[in-house]
């Protein structure tokens, strides 16, 4: 007997390949935004940071809903992003923005925490040696931030994997397209006999889960003997 | 030759320098919160004074008047600073070479300052396998290596025991020979000052005291201590 089904299989890889692209995807961004947030001082800052909690706080869905007025197909974005042959409602790269969309807030705040720790007079002396912001930048801010961004990246994949309610929200339940693995346990649960699937998809979850957990733990761990080895 | 005029303000110190000097090493000596190590971050260009000038070898690195100001990362100033800063993710070599020109000719002078410097076997090392000497040499020969048109050691020897002292001492004694960077050196030690400076500009709650030649200052010094009980070593 196979472990899963065909179309269980499918939502498994789906929700995977989601879940990776969804952090790739959002990682420039969210480096940026960690960057501007931990180096600069500006006007705006604080209401900047509080869109940034916003996907933390809101409601799943009224994020789904959100991205749906935005990104929609008669939306004003979404229509103009038509145009380019550009379309992410009700398709699996609408499941990518709206799991990168949840899983953003995670990615910046680890990442932020981490730029937050390197040694501001490292980035000093490495600008006497010659080195300008974007070689410092990619010289010595981001591999001494290395294992904080992992650890930032592993989080975000956590929360994208199980993504459910912003993703039905905007892209729906569409077998092979939009059909994440929460998604299809959301499904199982709701037909008769689904139960035994039920339970395979949700071991699965759990295996998913509790790698991604171990990771996260081991990362941010490495990271702390880290600095305090540097200290 | 430096030249060098400068005007900040602190929230606990007035600073107010200025003094010129065709010496090759030129010591700043004067007690902790003199503004010593202010005057090397004007000059590395990590600090923005109010108001001030800075020219080397009549290169200007800053004009306040004329609104000249060279970014940090092309006054080509080697800063050696106090903790050394070396990249604790990189070894010995990435951190030596970290500032190196991309030339033919900078593997002939890595060669030379590694050398010169004692540093052929720590190369593979990261800085936390590496002694508060060795750390201080290697802080010197990146610094070196980056082509600097002057090199600033703010307090190269403090917090080393008396061993690594002497060697990093005698290092930097064969640099002054074999180099002749002009070398601006912080310190709030007089056999420091004896050993390696031509001049002496002293300093004092932000203000120039006296500039003199390093013997004129050791003979002070001297006569200081055998007319009365020796001053304390931070003393001016």
């Amino acid at each position: 007997m196979a472990l899963l089904a065909a179309d269980e299989w499918q939502a498994l890889a789906l929700s995977l390949r989601v879940a990776v692209l969804a952090v790739a995807g959002a990682a420039p961004f969210a480096l940026a935004l960690a960057w501007l947030l931990s180096r600069k001082r500006f006007r705006g800052r604080m209401l900047l940071e509080a869109l940034l909690f916003l996907p933390l706080i809101l409601p799943p869905v009224v994020t789904g809903y959100a991205l749906l007025a935005l990104l929609g197909r008669h939306a004003p974005l979404g229509e103009l992003l038509g145009r380019f042959g550009i379309v992410v409602a009700f398709r699996w790269t609408g499941a990518v923005v709206a799991a990168a969309v949840m899983g953003f807030p995670l990615l910046v705040l680890s990442v932020r925490q981490a730029f937050d720790h390197v040694d501001r007079r490292l980035e000093a002396a490495a600008e006497t040696l010659g080195a300008g912001a974007w070689r410092r930048f990619a010289t010595i801010t981001l591999p001494l931030s290395a294992r904080g961004i992992a650890a930032g990246a592993v989080l975000a994949f956590a929360r994208a994997f199980g993504e459910f309610g912003a993703t039905i929200s905007f892209v729906s339940n569409i077998p092979g397209e939009t059909r994440t693995l929460p998604i299809a346990i959301y499904e199982l649960l709701n037909v008769p006999g689904g139960m035994p699937g039920v339970r395979r998809l949700a071991l699965v979850s759990l295996v998913v889960a509790f790698a991604a957990s171990a990771a996260a733990t081991r990362l941010a761990g490495g990271a702390a003997r880290r600095r305090g080895r540097e200290d | 030759m430096i030249e060098l005029s400068l005007r900040h303000a602190f929230a606990d110190l007035e600073l107010d320098v200025g003094f010129r000097s065709d010496a090759r090493v030129l010591a700043l000596f004067g007690p902790s919160g003199a503004g010593k190590t202010s005057v090397l971050n004007a000059i590395a260009g990590l600090l923005a004074p109010r108001q001030g000038r800075i020219a080397i070898d009549g290169t200007v690195l800053l004009d306040s008047a004329r609104g000249v100001r060279v970014p940090t990362a092309r006054r080509r100033i080697g800063y050696v600073f106090q903790d050394g800063r070396l990249f604790p993710h990189l070894n010995v070599r990435g951190n030596l070479l970290y500032g190196a020109p991309r030339r033919g000719r900078a593997a002939g002078e890595f060669a030379a300052i590694v050398d010169l410097l004692g540093l052929g076997a720590l190369l593979a090392r990261r800085p936390h396998h590496l002694s508060g000497g060795e750390r201080q040499r290697v802080a010197i020969g990146r610094a070196l290596l980056a082509e600097p048109r002057a090199l600033l050691l703010d307090e190269p020897l403090s917090g080393l025991h008396a061993e690594a002292r002497a060697q990093v001492l005698a290092h930097l004694g064969r640099l002054k020979r074999e180099l002749g960077v002009f070398t601006l050196l912080v310190t709030h030690h007089a056999d420091e000052v004896g050993a390696l400076a031509d001049e002496v500009v002293r300093l004092a709650d932000g203000h120039v005291v006296r500039q003199l030649p390093v013997a004129e200052f050791l003979a002070e010094r001297a006569a200081a201590t055998a007319d009365g009980p020796p001053p304390p070593r931070a003393a001016l």
